[in-house]
């Protein structure tokens, strides 16, 4: 069985066991959409009342929250297995077990679960970006949208790739770490506004060593015909997502390291 | 229950229950470190974009220096929204185990309630107290003076927000009992832990400070009963709310608190007398 058709298996079956609770699902998935969307009434209001931030509109934001809400959330729903590995997998050792099977470690990790309750994040940001791309202020053409997919894509494997980094952690530090949710969420949080409304230290930080700016903030200055801070012309801010796909090898490759140098608990 | 032989007899048991919580949640060190860095670096986002926000319009009902400081009072006193059901308690419905605690010749609603008050106490302070230290001494001393947290400007004010932020504490101990009694009516957190936290974070001014809201929803935002977890102690602090404004705001505090564990306190034992414990 090749690696796609086996994923496939893991994500109907972690599917299907979650459809036995829909009770569960469907309150999480609830909670999800009502904490994000609360987050995004915040925004309303400090727009309300400002009027704009460093000459962006309410729709322009909508644009930069949405697209890194749904890749985020995307993310988030397809790495559980990762996202738990600290406590489900290195402190008790079932990570020999996995160790054992034939097949890569970071595909059975993918497919430890699907989690549904991520369409509450997911429905919040496209119910976002749908007045983004409603509101703001150009014409859409094709170009425009596979732009807009392309930097979603990008931002998805991105944060997939943080969130690789921070269950390699668990290598060396056997607990997750839960100080790495500042990059992770943090980065959601930061990455919803454009980068230049930032003090200098923080937009770099948020453009070379988190590389949210690749995936959000460049590619949709593009889309919008706005000159960008850092001064990268239109063609490399359209390639950029490309970083978050090179970001996921780069934490691919750390996670083989990682995997190289485990010593089981022996729980 | 018979009469205490002795006044103050009474409070014992509950008092009791208040030290043996404060004390246990506060061994929790290491999730209070990550906790605080979590914490500080959220307030330097919120910071930063409030800054960016001002820039552009900086005269407001609030200054951009105020609104630094309420975030900061926000980062420190986090966990003292209502987020959850007291986990002590889900555990004892899901567990059965809650049988117990009615055997126990005390009043099962002020039992919990202390259990709840010292458990948010005992994660409030040791989060609290190093943020107030970065805020309001680490930061002015590193030369970020007009990032910082401001001290309180007059002793009245230091002295009614010391009130109102404890006042606080009790009407937050009473939203989270009446969300203990929604776990105890449907045995699942999983319902009340859905939307309370996101109704209170945005009501409250968790999110954004309630002043900063449109002008035609703020008496509105004051009556309400969250506006007393945060923007009315903050607001004290501030010395935006001072004189009768500071006592209306005390007032509304109290008056929220008695009507929630009022509905709180009927509530939890319609779901009591309603609970069924299977076999255990």
């Amino acid at each position: 069985m090749n690696a796609l058709r086996l994923y496939g298996r893991y994500a109907a079956a972690s599917i299907a066991g979650q459809m036995q609770y829909p009770g569960a699902f469907a309150l999480t998935a609830v909670a999800q959409f009502a904490n994000t969307f609360v987050g995004f009434a915040g925004v309303w209001a400090l727009f309300a009342r400002f009027g704009h931030i460093g000459g962006w509109s309410l729709g322009e934001i909508a644009l930069f929250y949405g697209a890194i809400s749904m890749a985020f959330a995307i993310a988030d729903a397809l790495s559980r297995g990762f996202d738990v590995f600290g406590q489900e997998f290195v402190k008790t050792g079932n990570f020999d077990r996995l160790l054992l099977r034939p097949r890569a470690t970071s595909l059975q990790l993918a497919g430890y679960e699907v989690r549904l309750a991520s369409l509450g994040r997911l429905s919040q940001g496209a119910v976002v970006l749908a007045v983004g791309i409603w509101l703001a202020p150009i014409r859409w053409s094709l170009g425009d949208a596979t732009l807009l997919a392309w930097a979603v894509a990008g931002g998805v494997a991105m944060f997939y790739g943080l969130l690789i980094l921070q269950a390699t952690l668990s290598f060396w530090t056997v607990e997750s770490l839960e100080v790495v949710n500042i990059v992770t969420y943090g980065g959601v949080e930061a990455g919803q506004y454009p980068l230049d409304i930032y003090a200098r230290w923080f937009r770099d930080l948020m453009m070379f060593v988190v590389p949210i700016g690749c995936v959000g903030y460049l590619p949709l200055t593009a889309i919008l015909g706005r000159p960008n801070v850092f001064g990268a012309p239109a063609w490399a801010a359209a390639a950029s997502p490309l970083v978050g796909w090179a970001f996921l090898g780069a934490a691919l490759v750390i996670w083989g390291a990682g995997v190289r140098r485990y010593t089981s608990t022996g729980s | 229950m018979t009469a205490p032989a002795r006044p103050g007899l009474a409070a014992r048991p509950y008092l009791a229950a208040l030290r043996a919580r404060f004390y246990l949640t506060l061994q929790y060190r290491a999730a209070a470190l990550a906790g605080l860095t979590t914490q500080c670096w959220w307030g330097v986002m919120k910071i930063l974009v409030l800054a960016a926000f001002y820039r552009g319009a900086p005269h407001q009902p609030m200054s951009l220096g105020q609104a630094v400081g309420y975030t900061w009072l926000g980062q420190a006193f986090l966990v003292m929204l209502p987020w959850n059901a007291d986990p002590d308690v889900v555990e004892m419905v899901r567990s059965g185990a809650v049988a117990y605690e009615r055997l126990r010749p005390v009043d099962t609603y002020a039992y919990w309630y202390v259990r709840a008050l010292a458990w948010m106490a005992a994660r409030v302070l040791p989060r609290a107290v190093p943020m107030f230290l970065i805020a309001a001494v680490v930061l002015p001393l590193t030369g970020l003076g007009a990032w910082s947290l401001p001290p309180p400007p007059d002793w009245p004010a230091a002295v009614l927000f010391t009130i109102s932020i404890i006042c606080a504490a009790l009407l937050s101990t009473a939203m989270v009992q009446l969300v203990t009694g929604v776990v105890v009516a449907t045995l699942s957190a999983k319902g009340a832990n859905a939307i309370a936290p996101a109704l209170s974070n945005i009501l409250s001014g968790g999110i954004v400070p309630l002043l900063l809201f449109p002008a035609w929803m703020r008496l509105g935002l004051f009556l309400q009963p969250f506006a007393g977890l945060v923007d009315i102690p903050f607001r004290i602090y501030l010395g935006q709310l001072a004189g009768a404004g500071a006592a209306a705001g005390i007032g509304l505090q109290l008056a929220w608190t008695a009507v929630l564990v009022l509905v709180g306190r009927g509530f939890l034992a319609h779901s009591l007398e309603r609970l069924q414990v299977q076999g255990g």
